[in-house]
């Protein structure tokens, strides 16, 4: 059984082991002449002001929080949707009623603005 | 020595390694993303249970979803120093100390008192843990709830929106 | 014990295998995307490295391997080395579940044409890379310390996870159809018919939302906007140099070729041929047949690259909130009302 997931974890391996091979053959190969210009953050030609450590809109907390309950609900699907037509009917109301509950707070979410860009 | 239990050695060492760096490290940035190493490591785990399906969904919301709104959170934040919150939380760190050792004595306990010592046997996982026998699981005799979960990730969304429309008024 | 030893020798042989051939696709993409830009815009394109600028590509990694690596003083040394990594890893990475064929046989040994493309998580696997490809471009964006870097990799990271939902839905319905969750099983369904059971007829919708999700996901034009030059300058990969921008340029061009196999597998029939290897005095699992279907799925790969290019060089790019507007109050309805009505159809029809 692991054995047909083996070359799997052997793919995932090889193909970070690649992109490290990639890294280290740059740094040998690659020129070195640092300077201080070269090492400043970019800002158009200016010297920097201040740092880019500082706290952004909360909008993108919205999307990463609806992002996990949306993907959640598929999660629950999964399983479902592999064997729809075995489950028969009494799976697929219970589907259309968990969906109705989300579409609820979708819903909630749509009227309160929360998928607003502006 | 077979192939799952030489694989489940390597995991579970890079696995709690990489669980330690979560919890000793000062660095908030640094924590997450060994967790989400953690959480890989975790699959692979699962994988030598057989336990296919789960392992996909491990990476897929564990790692794929809710680390990413921690790392988010941790930018939203800017929490560049964890030594800066230190002092308020001491009582939180000596209570999860405690909860922790807590844990290892339930565990213990359990172990101690089941009687069966270390056992391996992804041959039972095989059969029960794949997308068709969980969903079977699932519609066959938990339906309200899987319900229940829809009413409580709805719950989810609306308490998020109402915390952060409060910020932004 | 030995068995094992086999399967291992296979799967580094065919994994080393493709590796190569993903980068020679990726330099291949680019060449192909900067020829068929410059004769939309009625330009030659690169013309002097190589017959017809074919060694551009070549020339290009070279150099990129012979820059400076510039990392700014403010910069996290550790993540910023670490998410080129992440990026180029997992676009490797994901193509082990995607199958260039059936299978051919030598001896009664099966060769499978691909790393593990029968395992029965496939589809997941592909979600499960794709959503952690948004660490990389997220880290990349924070470890700069740059702003540009930052508002690239944020809107890149809401962007990836906004259509993450969309796709994962549209995957569903295909899903059901199929009863199971390997790429495999999914092009075996749209076998016969000569053609007519491919699921871009049958699953119109899908096929509509997941080819926008994949622009999305891919952070290609019209969906570019972590690296809209003119407000963001390069976007995440501002701070970027030297082969460390050079392997986030590969990624990029890697998930080209990967959204363009999956649509091809998922909606285009992938490797499955109109008619039985019989039929043409060829023998079930033998490699001519075998070669014969990598070369269709190939072929329909090259066409929806370009169609990737096409739309780049066409279409202009999409504003920020009207990328959300569409991704959120477009396509998530409809994608979660297609499975539904996927579902209605299989449980009420058959």
């Amino acid at each position: 059984m692991i054995e047909e997931y083996l070359p799997l974890i052997i793919m995932l391996v090889l193909g970070f082991g690649v992109a490290v091979l990639f890294l280290y053959l740059a740094e040998w190969l690659g020129a070195r002449r640092t300077t201080h210009g070269k090492q400043t953050t970019y800002e158009s030609g200016m010297e920097p002001l201040g740092t880019a450590r500082d706290r952004f809109s909360i909008k993108f907390y919205m999307v990463a929080v609806s992002f996990i309950v949306f993907d959640i609900e598929v999660v629950f699907m999964y399983p479902w949707a592999v064997q729809v037509g075995e489950l028969g009917l009494v799976a697929f109301w219970t589907m259309t009623v968990f969906m109705l509950i989300l579409f609820a707070g979708y819903f909630y979410e749509l009227k309160k603005g929360g998928f607003e860009w502006d | 020595m077979s192939l799952s239990v030489l694989l489940f050695g390597i995991l579970s060492i890079l696995a709690v390694a990489s669980a330690l760096i979560t919890v000793i490290s000062k660095h908030p940035v640094r924590s997450a993303i060994s967790l989400v190493f953690h959480f890989f490591m975790l699959a692979g785990l699962y994988l030598t249970l057989n336990a296919q399906f789960i392992a996909a969904i491990q990476v897929l919301v564990y790692a794929g979803a809710i680390m990413v709104l921690v790392i988010f959170v941790i930018m939203l934040l800017n929490l560049e120093n964890e030594n800066k919150l230190k002092s308020k939380y001491n009582i939180l760190q000596w209570s999860a100390f405690l909860l922790g050792l807590g844990l290892v004595f339930l565990l213990g306990v359990t172990y101690l008192s089941t009687g069966t010592g270390l056992q391996f046997a992804p041959e039972i996982a095989a059969n029960n843990s794949t997308a068709q026998a969980l969903g079977k699981a699932l519609f066959e005799g938990y339906i309200f709830p899987i319900e229940a979960i829809g009413i409580l990730l709805t719950g989810a969304i609306v308490g998020a929106i109402v915390l952060a429309k409060k910020k932004l008024s | 014990m030995n068995d094992i030893v086999w399967i291992i020798v296979e799967a580094v042989a065919k994994v080393l295998f493709l590796v190569l051939i993903l980068q020679l696709t990726a330099a291949a993409t680019v060449y192909l995307e900067r020829k068929i830009s410059a004769f939309i815009q009625i330009r030659v394109g690169p013309n002097r490295v190589g017959p017809w600028g074919t060694l551009q590509p070549f020339a290009d990694v070279l150099k990129l391997f012979l820059k400076e690596d510039i990392v700014p003083k403010a910069a996290d040394k550790f993540f910023h080395s670490l998410a080129p990594i992440i990026s180029l890893g997992i676009a490797l990475a994901v193509w082990a579940v995607i199958p260039f064929g059936d299978y051919f046989m030598i001896g009664d040994r099966k060769i499978m044409l691909g790393v593990a493309p029968d395992v029965n998580i496939g589809v997941l696997y592909v979600l499960a890379m794709t959503s952690l490809g948004v660490y990389g471009i997220t880290l990349a964006g924070w470890s700069s310390n740059s702003k540009y870097s930052l508002l690239g990799g944020l809107r890149s990271s809401a962007q990836m996870i906004s259509y993450e939902l969309s796709m994962g839905l549209s995957l569903l319905a295909v899903v059901m159809m199929a009863s199971s969750f390997s790429l495999n099983d999914i092009v075996a369904i749209q076998e016969g018919w000569g053609g007519w059971k491919w699921n871009i007829f049958l699953q119109p919708v899908g096929f509509f939302i997941f080819l926008t999700a994949a622009f999305a996901e891919t952070n290609r034009a019209p969906f570019d906007l972590p690296e809209a030059e003119p407000e963001l300058v390069g976007g995440f990969n501002t701070e970027y140099s030297g082969m460390k921008f050079g392997m986030f340029f590969l990624a990029e061009y890697a998930n080209v070729a990967t959204s363009s196999a999956l649509i091809s597998l998922i909606y285009l029939g992938g490797w499955a041929l109109p008619f039985s290897p019989e039929a043409i005095g060829m023998q079930e699992g033998s490699i001519l047949f075998a070669l014969l279907q990598t070369l269709v799925f190939v072929l329909k790969v090259i066409f929806m690259i370009f169609f990737f290019v096409w739309v780049r060089w066409s279409i202009p790019r999409f504003r920020y909130d009207q990328l959300m507007y569409l991704g959120w109050k477009v396509l998530l309805p409809l994608s979660l009302l297609n499975a539904l009505v996927t579902a209605a159809v299989i449980v009420f029809a058959i």
